[in-house]
């Protein structure tokens, strides 16, 4: 909720670095990526990685645990803008209607 | 609160010096981190000064020679940002190409000290004093205080980045001297042992700073939702300056001996006009008073130093059993129904019952002498006015017309 | 500098999720490669523009290091405060990093235009501080309005396609190469698409000797009206037509050819780059043949003179 004048720092200065995760952009989503595994390279030898390198918003999530890789979209942020299935070499993300 | 006491006289080193150098010695003294300047007439001397002091290692200041005022400003919130002690001057047009930077100092609550040499607008271009520069700037939320001599000017330097840096206030500070009237003209300053200066200021603390290991975000995007809250906060950080003020003058006094107030009162316990203006008129008007007060006239004056916050209040005090008030002042407000100063003088005294007649003479534009006889005229015109029982909101005096 | 996955991977991000630029836009990319490429404790400044007010909408900041904004045309000037602010605390012993970068970060109004003196003045004064713009070819935060930045033929708010107007007329200022005039130590054009070329160089340009520049393009859908998903792809477009060719500049004298540029054959036509984008559209109408020919013309001759400059054949 909006805070008093003396409720918060001096002169707009934020405190909480990157605390912008509050607000969630998913909502602003009107097409969704959707990973397949069989063909992704990440996933078969943890390369590639152009989605995460590539995705304005941080939404992609390689995950690499006990030797094996898994592929992860967070659509609390994910703007649906397609930048990740445009540039995957291997075809493995589609864009579809939310 | 630091423990001052009174520097012995034999501690005081006594110089000639003009106004300017007076205050590049303050910023010297003061162990200020960086200074970003650009030159201009009449302030530069106190960047030359700075930057010899600087040449022959005497201070272990990085100075910025930036291109332009609007990137002084900038580069002395930069600095004060990280916790820096900061100082610039300037003039006129400087100042005017500062403008947009002074309210983002003020608003971001930077207490940078800046030395303003009072100069006239353009145009015609000219280089000599009026103080429609800094009353320009009167709402960029900077302190403002004015100076009558170069003593008070280095005196005032010194006690500025006090007040400015103080946690309850973080606000910049404008310290102003007339143009050449007091940048250019030597006189007696008494300076006090550097240490001395030191010990009185302590090092910056920087209540917020841009820390590696802290992050924080400066200089957001705020809306509707929020913009009004941190204007409250700066509102009030200008409400707390002149209990701050009254702390550091204490202690400075403690110190020296001398102390300045808000503002100065010659000879006005009975006097039924004051004149009231700041600067170098306050020398010549409290000369005038003399004089006048040798045929019998009962005159005083009031010599304004802090213009903002404007000292209301306390003002109206001194004021109110007055019959005439006769404010001079180097600025016209074109357009307006008076001038800067008077406006404030009339809303000071707008809630009494029974108000004195209010002057307002502007004088002194772009530079024109304004000797004893300017002052006397003005007063002459409010004894035929409280005679009349009124008087025109403002006219200009000594200009051929 | 190795550019690695793994390596990129275990990076903390600089800019969190949650911000509020447009989806497909760049600047954020452009960001993250930065972040990639810092090698301690950093301090940003920008300047005012979408990237400015699209992170840190009060009471949110995307930022996870230390960001000053003050105005539009100052973020060079405020960095070169920051800077000897830091020199000076450090000289008086009283600040405890050994090292920290300093990067102002502005858009292309805000460094080809009216940052561009406060830039000259702190590139001449020799601070030691990465300046980086994201050159989005207009004024887009406020509206796409044109800039110094913008390519001839571009549509904006300010320089319409109509029935007698082309767009914009004139050409784009070489603002790299007028900042390597300085001969400050380290100059590099960058795009996101390159993402290996741009980490690699923007460390480079922090590990400078002084004053470094680095020029990131950075695609924007909302205001070229081009699809979101092709905005890295028209990055490496942009190279591969020569509109944004990649190279580096050091000590102002001497001119390297960075890879991906080094590698083309020869130059795709401008026409394919236009293609893709709506505000580039008026341009095949038949009254633009000949305006759209002296785009291509220019851009091949300015890609003969690099080419001599770099000494490539």
């Amino acid at each position: 909720m909006s805070k008093r004048f003396d409720e918060i720092p001096m002169a707009g200065i934020i405190i909480e670095p990157g605390n912008a995760m509050e607000y969630k952009t998913g909502g602003w989503r009107a097409m969704r990526p959707v990973h397949t595994d069989e063909t992704c390279l990440w996933i078969k030898n943890g390369t590639c990685g152009l989605c995460w390198i590539y995705c304005p918003d941080n939404a992609v999530r390689l995950i690499e645990e006990n030797g094996k890789y898994r592929y992860e979209y967070d659509y609390d942020y994910c703007k649906g803008c397609g930048i990740c299935a445009n540039q995957c070499p291997t075809g493995s993300i589609k864009m579809e209607s939310e | 609160m630091t423990v001052v006491e009174r520097v012995p006289t034999d501690k005081v080193v006594v110089e000639g010096m003009t106004g300017d150098a007076a205050i590049a010695h303050a910023l010297k003294q003061c162990d200020i981190d960086v200074l970003a300047a650009y030159p201009i007439t009449p302030q530069t001397i106190i960047v030359e000064d700075f930057q010899k002091f600087v040449a022959n290692g005497e201070v272990k200041t990085r100075v910025i020679p930036v291109e332009s005022e609007h990137s002084a400003m900038s580069a002395c919130v930069g600095a004060s940002a990280v916790g820096a002690r900061v100082a610039t001057a300037t003039a006129s047009a400087g100042l005017a190409l500062m403008w947009e930077i002074l309210y983002c100092a003020a608003s971001m609550r930077m207490p940078i000290v800046l030395a303003v040499a009072n100069r006239a607008l353009s145009a015609p271009i000219n280089i000599h004093n009026d103080w429609s520069d800094s009353y320009g700037a009167r709402d960029s939320g900077f302190i403002q205080i004015y100076c009558q001599s170069c003593q008070e000017a280095y005196d005032t330097v010194i006690m500025a980045f006090k007040i400015a840096e103080d946690h309850d206030v973080l606000l910049p500070v404008m310290v102003c001297i007339d143009g050449f009237i007091l940048s250019h003209n030597v006189e007696r300053v008494e300076m006090l042992p550097t240490e001395a200066v030191q010990q009185f200021l302590g090092v910056r603390k920087p209540a917020i700073a841009l820390d590696p290991d802290n992050p924080v975000t400066m200089g957001p995007l705020a809306l509707t939702d929020y913009y009004f809250e941190f204007k409250e906060q700066q509102d009030r950080a200008m409400a707390r300056v002149p209990e701050v003020f009254e702390r550091v003058e204490s202690e400075f006094e403690k110190m020296t001996g001398r102390r300045y107030g808000r503002f100065e009162t010659y000879r006005v316990e009975d006097a039924d006009i004051i004149i009231f203006t700041h600067s170098t008129p306050g020398g010549t008007a409290k000369a005038v008073v003399d004089a006048l007060r040798e045929r019998g006239e009962k005159v005083g004056v009031v010599r304004l130093r802090m213009f903002r916050p404007f000292p209301a209040e306390a003002l109206r005090e001194v004021l109110r059993n007055a019959k005439a008030v006769a404010v001079f002042e180097k600025c016209r407000s074109f357009g307006a129904p008076s001038n800067p100063l008077a406006l404030e003088v009339r809303t000071a005294l707008y809630d009494l019952d029974e108000r004195p007649l209010v002057t307002d003479f502007v004088i002194g534009l772009g530079g024109r002498d304004v000797p004893p006889s300017t002052i006397v005229e003005g007063v002459e015109k409010t004894k035929e006015y409280l005679k009349a029982g009124r008087a025109p909101l403002y006219e200009t005096l000594g200009v051929r017309k | 500098m190795a550019v690695r996955l793994k390596d990129m991977l275990k990076r903390e991000p600089i800019l969190s999720s949650g911000h509020r630029m447009c989806a497909g836009c760049a600047a954020p990319t452009v960001v993250k490669l930065m972040g990639m490429a810092l090698r301690g404790p950093t301090i940003v400044c920008e300047a005012t523009g979408c990237l400015e007010v699209a992170t840190t909408i009060y009471p949110f900041t995307a930022w996870k290091i230390p960001w000053i904004h003050v105005a539009f045309e100052n973020a060079a000037a405020v960095a070169s405060g920051v800077v000897e602010a830091i020199n000076a605390m450090r000289d008086k012993g009283r600040y405890k990093d050994e090292q920290v970068d300093v990067i102002a970060i502005g858009g292309d109004g805000g460094t080809f235009d009216i940052g561009f003196g406060a830039l000259s003045g702190a590139l001449e004064r020799g601070h030691k501080f990465v300046y980086m713009v994201y050159d989005n070819g207009a004024y887009q935060n406020t509206g796409i309005q044109r800039s110094g930045g913008t390519f001839p033929g571009q549509e904006t708010t300010t320089s319409w396609a109509g029935k007698v107007e082309p767009g914009k007329r004139q050409r784009k200022k070489p603002l790299a190469e007028i900042v390597a005039a300085h001969k400050i130590p380290y100059v590099a054009t960058v795009d996101p698409y390159h993402y290996r070329d741009f980490i690699t160089k923007f460390r480079k340009a922090l590990e400078a000797d002084g004053p470094a520049f680095i020029h990131a393009f950075s695609p924007c859908p909302r205001g070229w009206r081009s699809d979101t998903s092709k905005s890295i792809e028209l990055a490496k477009l942009a190279v591969e037509t020569g509109l944004h060719p990649l190279y580096e500049v050091i000590d102002g004298k001497e001119w390297i050819m960075s890879g991906p540029s080094k590698r083309l054959k020869e130059l795709r036509p401008v026409d394919e780059y236009f293609k893709t984008q709506g505000q580039f559209k008026h341009l095949f109408k038949p009254e633009w043949a000949e305006f759209r020919a002296w785009i291509q013309e220019e851009v091949l001759k300015d890609w003969e003179e690099l080419k001599r400059k770099c000494g490539v054949s």
